[in-house]
């Protein structure tokens, strides 16, 4: 519970951050709120030979608008998220999802772009941005570039991040009128990690479903999209039955973990009866 | 101001009694802002620190180990092995051997050859700061040949099993028996189940569950001289001290030890930890100060584990419900090696499987098998809440084979107010209660009749959330111990318990206490009860403890011991205190002693309104010693030991309703209803505090907690991502109720409220989701009651724990619901 000895720098700037890490050794990680890095040193499963902090970075933490869409600064933390009034009036399915991790004080020192980076598929924000369609900017030694959420997943706690790379900013888009969110989460005390979870949004039209994206939280190393379910939902009156009968889907292409909470086949039964409820709940069934 | 209101008749008033009031604690301030002396807190000059390497294989031969590169680390002091040590560490105390033939392999306090268990310290690095001693931890080169892994204790009685100790004829440690029909307690149980109309069998397991005290285990060693200091976050250090001295061969008067403030023990700081030995053979070998703190994952890991058992349960009956027999075939893991109680802990709960029923004939059996795991020993309850659950579980089962109400098959069976005391087929003598009267109060504070017509409501409308509810009716024993009673279980000590009282010149008291307090809120008890029989105010009582140079006998905190003996001997001493008062008191009243009556602290001669002396005063007076009489000490200052007759019994009903969502199997609480009789309650803030944390943890063990180790023998819920405790947000709101039938052991009538809540708690909950799910084909869910059980159990059949945990202890084979004792004794 003790970490092997490291060298520690504090930023300020993003610049600063960049020269930071290109200066700091052979092995160097980025802190952001810690929650996830710290522990993982403490048990000494990781050594990192530099920490660089990202804590003072203050162009990194914050919520704005851009258009149709919003742009989270990764330093922004959980506790951020929760009070952020253009998350309460857009980003409901992000706050759902925040609300669910953790603790007061976790959320209090973790940020959304630490919890993204990390990509553990656990996590409960990853299948959010999954789901979202949302996209990852990066900044390198060579300037910046865009992923989208399906590319920067890659795989068990590994991202499209190269050595070097910070993740800047997060951009969703708004969901306004006619969208409806839930995050559903599966868990067997509140404070923990999700064994399965499912978060929905989906926009109605006229009665039916117009739109759905469903994305799913640890049914596979990465998170995933329950693209057979989402593809059923659309155009469908909104019911019980019509409901049901897509959810059955939500399980198709997964490969979930067995672990102590759960085997693969009841995180799949799971994934069904979490992602029913979740589109109902979102379409207010 | 009226001629009615007389000032001085309102100043002679005697204060309202303390006892019985909420008062709020008055150690909390200092243990809940930390302000205040933890173990780790300790800084002495010099002080070196330890780091533990420890054995990351469960079962295998040390055939290199080589420090030499960790010695040349910076700011390392030393780097010791069990070579090392081998001479001198002897092997760390068992105290209860609880048959003749117990075989007890021996326990160094760290491995010279062999290790059994991971974690198990191989070696030791002393330097001068934490850090250093933890980095230098990788610069140890060690290699083991692995030997085979033995795990499931079904598997570890059997001919043949590999052994935990090669030098062992069998993996089992003892037989125990306790026959009521042997003893003359009960008749011929073997008979009972032949002529019985009914039986029904079952096999239940007792996972193995982690104390989990908040404050990690610390220890630190001042040698000084030819004498040591040792500071210990222990929840006995009067026994320490013994047991170290015995095994250090440091004499005993050459030893103080001390347990500063400690944040819980649930038992798991009732032990003499091979840290605590090491930590004195180091201290003796440098003659420099040195201390041990353990990290989370080591406490997870090698502090010694609770519970851990397969019990087998037989019971006979007639078809109108009344019960004719009892038979218990238990398989208790004792871990790798017998620690300070390992083996007593399992035949502590041999007395009370028979619970509040009056069963004619009893008969238990139980085998204590080594496994290549942490040992196991104390956790709150100890012994009692495996009893309680297996006979409040099998009380429901033949209820549901004579299709009788669960509460109604109680009744017929349970001991009635009438007929305390009442002996039970164990042999105890069961005090005070009624039994009827707590369960009416519960189901009342439940609001019974509702939930039970909403549960037929949701089975009727087939609702996918079910709604179950259940019963525990408990008793256990509390107040250890009678001396003569642990005398004849073969127990190594006594279980009297020792204060004593000094009268300060300013008229303050001081109270020693040899029990000693890890949170329970002994200084705030302990000065209502004194500040009662004194007549003094509560806040001149100061409350001394935990130091065997301060309180120099004691036998310490467990077994919800400490208010029924520890307290008791309080009363006794503050009852002398005044007696030694009283007779200078008369002298300076000039009085006869027998004619002054003592109330509200002040001594009044009888019939002559006016004279009196305060005790506070008669304290300053004898401190003066001017003025005494022939022949007395000049003290009033007074100790006393308490040796209980008997146990106290308390009991209570608790009932538990519960929500299973059939479609996913989580089981969530409704509501919680319990009353308690815990006799006399001294302060119903602490008691009610008791019943809480003791609640939580007994549900913890029925949804929650379990330690689970792999095939291979590694800990798989070695941190609390894995090993689940519960917080606030996963327990119900708790209606909790109390009748009181005063104990009769006591001058208090106290019955003990330390365990009550654990003990009780756990087959309520179990019973409760069983009612929930059982039209559904359900019998049996194996703890704890994962969504993932619950949800196999009522979907594939089983008890759902078969596949939940495959190749590790968690008891592989599904075979919860129709074995029994036959198949046992293969
Ligand atoms: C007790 C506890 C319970 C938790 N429960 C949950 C839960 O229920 N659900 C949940 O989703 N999470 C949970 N978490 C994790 C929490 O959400 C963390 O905050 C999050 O996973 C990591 O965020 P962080 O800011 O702490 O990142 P850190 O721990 O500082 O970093 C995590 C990783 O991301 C990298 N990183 C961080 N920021 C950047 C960046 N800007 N650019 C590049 N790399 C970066 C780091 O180098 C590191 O490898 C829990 C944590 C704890 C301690």
């Amino acid at each position: 519970m003790i970490p092997a000895p490291f060298a520690y720098t504090r930023p300020s700037t993003i610049e600063e951050a960049l020269q930071a890490i290109a200066d700091g050794g052979e092995d160097v990680k980025v802190l952001a709120g810690g929650q996830s890095l710290i522990p993982v040193m403490r048990l000494r499963l990781a050594a990192p030979e530099t920490l660089v902090d990202l804590t003072r970075v203050a162009e990194l933490r914050g919520v704005r608008e851009d258009g149709d869409m919003l742009v989270i600064g990764a330093m922004t933390t959980h506790a951020d998220v929760l009070t952020d009034p253009l998350l309460a009036q857009y980003g409901q399915l992000i706050v759902q999802a925040t609300e669910t991790v953790a603790d007061r004080q976790v959320r209090r020192r973790g940020t959304f772009g630490g919890a993204l980076a990390h990509a553990d598929p656990a996590g409960d924000l990853p299948a959010v941005a999954l789901a979202l369609d949302a996209e990852f900017v990066l900044a390198g030694p060579g300037g910046r570039r865009t992923v989208p959420a399906t590319d920067f997943f890659v795989d068990y706690l590994t991202t499209a991040l190269d050595e070097g790379e910070l993740l800047v900013e997060i951009r969703v888009p708004k969901l306004g009128e006619g969208w409806g969110v839930r995050y559903e989460k599966f868990n067997r005390v509140a404070q923990a990690w999700s064994i399965v979870a499912v978060a929905a949004a989906v926009r109605r039209e006229d009665g039916r479903i117009a739109e759905a994206r469903i994305g799913l939280t640890n049914m596979g190393p990465t998170p995933l999209r329950a693209s057979a379910t989402e593809a059923a939902l659309v155009g469908v009156d909104v019911s019980m039955e019509t409901v049901t009968a897509a959810a059955a889907q939500a399980a198709e292409g997964t490969s979930p973990s067995n672990d102590l909470n759960a085997q693969a086949d009841y995180r799949q039964h799971l994934a069904q009866v979490l992602t029913r409820r979740a589109v109902a709940a979102a379409v207010g069934l | 101001m009226t001629a009615v209101e007389d000032p001085t008749s309102a100043v002679d008033l005697p204060p309202a009694k303390e006892v019985g009031q909420a008062r709020r604690r008055k150690e909390d301030a200092r243990l809940i802002t930390g302000k205040t002396t933890w173990t780790d807190n300790m800084v002495l000059p010099g002080m070196l620190h330890l780091a533990v390497l420890r054995s990351p294989v469960a079962h295998g031969r040390i055939t290199h180990l080589d420090v030499s590169a960790a010695k040349e680390r910076p700011n390392v002091v030393a780097v010791y092995t069990g070579a090392d040590f081998a001479e001198e560490q002897g092997s760390l105390p068992c105290a209860w051997p609880v048959t003749p033939e117990m075989v007890n392999p021996g326990h160094p306090s760290i491995a010279v050859e062999q290790v059994n268990h991971v974690g198990e310290a191989v070696a030791i690095v002393v330097a001068r700061s934490r850090t250093a001693a933890a980095d230098a931890l990788e610069a140890i080169d060690v290699d083991y040949e692995p030997l085979p892994v033995v795990l499931d204790m079904e598997q570890a009685v059997q001919e043949g099993s590999p052994l935990v100790h090669d030098h062992t004829s069998s993996n089992t440690s003892y037989h125990f028996v306790f026959d009521a029909g042997e003893a003359g307690t009960g008749g011929d149980t073997e008979q009972a189940f032949a002529d019985a109309e009914v039986t029904v069998s079952r096999r239940f397991v007792q996972q193995r569950l982690i104390p989990a005290f908040m404050e990690p285990r610390s220890v630190v060693v001042q040698p000084s001289g030819d004498s040591y200091t040792m500071w210990s976050a222990t929840q006995i250090p009067h026994i320490l001290r013994v047991m170290a001295a015995m095994v250090t061969g440091i004499p005993e008067h050459k030893l103080r030890v001390i347990a500063p403030d400690v944040g819980g023990g649930f038992g798991g700081k009732l032990q003499v930890n091979p840290e605590e030995i090491l930590c004195l053979l180091i201290a003796r070998r440098l003659g420099k100060p040195v201390k041990w703190t353990e990290t989370r994952g080591e406490s997870l890991m090698t502090a010694h584990h609770g519970r851990d058992q397969v019990q087998f349960i037989d019971v006979a009956a007639d078809r109108d419900g009344t019960v004719r027999g009892l038979r218990v075939r238990l398989l208790a893991d004792m871990g790798a090696y017998l620690r300070l109680i390992t083996p007593g802990v399992p035949a502590l709960g041999a007395f009370m499987f028979p619970g509040i029923y009056k069963f004619p004939a009893y008969r238990f059996e139980c085998d204590g098998v080594f496994t290549n795991k942490v040992p196991t020993d104390a956790y709150r309850g100890a012994g009692r809440p495996e009893a309680t659950f297996a006979i409040e579980r099998i009380m429901d089962e033949l209820a549901v084979e004579l299709g009788m109400d669960p509460l109604e098959l109680r009744r017929k069976n349970w001991i009635n107010t009438e007929e305390f005391p009442f002996t039970t087929v164990a042999g105890l003598e069961y005090d005070s209660g009624d039994y009827h009267q707590a369960t009416e109060q519960a189901l009342e504070l439940l609001g019974y009749d509702e939930l039970r017509a909403e549960q037929k409501r949701r089975r009727d409308s087939n609702d996918p959330v079910q709604l179950g509810i259940g019963f525990s009716t408990f008793t256990e024993m509390c107040g250890l111990a009678p001396s003569r009673v642990l005398g004849s279980l073969a127990f190594g000590a006594g279980g009297w318990e020792q204060a004593s009282i000094r009268m300060l010149p300013t008229g303050k008291v001081e109270v020693v206490t040899g029990s000693t307090p890890h949170g329970q809120g002994h200084e705030t008890a302990w000065s209502q009860i004194v500040a009662d029989e004194l007549g003094v105010p509560f806040e001149d009582v100061e409350v001394l403890h935990g130091d065997t140079a301060i309180s120099s006998r004691g036998l310490d905190t467990y077994g919800s011991r400490s208010l029924v003996v520890g307290g008791t001997a309080v009363v006794k001493a503050a009852e002398k205190v005044v007696e030694k008062a009283r007779v200078i008191a008369a002298h300076l009243l000039e009085a006869n002693a027998d004619d002054l009556e003592f109330t509200g602290g002040k001594f009044t001669v009888r019939g002559t309104p006016g004279a009196g002396v305060g005790i506070q005063e008669v304290a300053l007076a004898i401190f003066a010693a001017h003025d005494y009489p022939e022949g007395i000490e000049p003290s009033i200052d007074a100790e006393a030991t308490f040796d209980p007759e008997n146990f106290s019994f308390p009991h209570g009903t608790h009932i538990c309703a519960m929500e299973i969502d059939t479609e996913t199997g989580f089981a969530k609480i409704r509501k919680y209803a319990c009353v308690d009789d815990v006799g006399t309650i001294v302060n119903p803030l602490i008691v009610e505090g008791q019943v809480h944390g003791g609640l939580a943890q007994g549900i913890a063990q029925a949804m929650y907690e379990e330690a689970i180790y792999d095939a291979e023998g590694n800990l798989t819920t070695g941190s609390f991502v894995d090993y689940l405790v519960p917080a606030a947000s996963d327990l119900p709101h708790f209606d909790t109720g109390n009748t009181v039938h005063v104990a009769t052991s006591n001058p208090l009538g106290a019955k003990g409220v330390g365990e009550a809540g654990c003990i009780a708690s756990t087959p309520a909950v179990v019973n409760a989701a069983l009612d929930a799910v059982r039209h559904l084909g359900v019998t049996d869910i194996r703890m704890p009651l994962t969504p993932e059980r619950v949800w196999r159990a009522i979907h594939g059949g089983g008890d759902g724990g078969d596949r939940a945990a495959q190749g590790s202890n968690a008891y592989g084979g599904a075979r919860t619901t129709e074995s029994g004792i036959q198949e046992a004794q293969q």
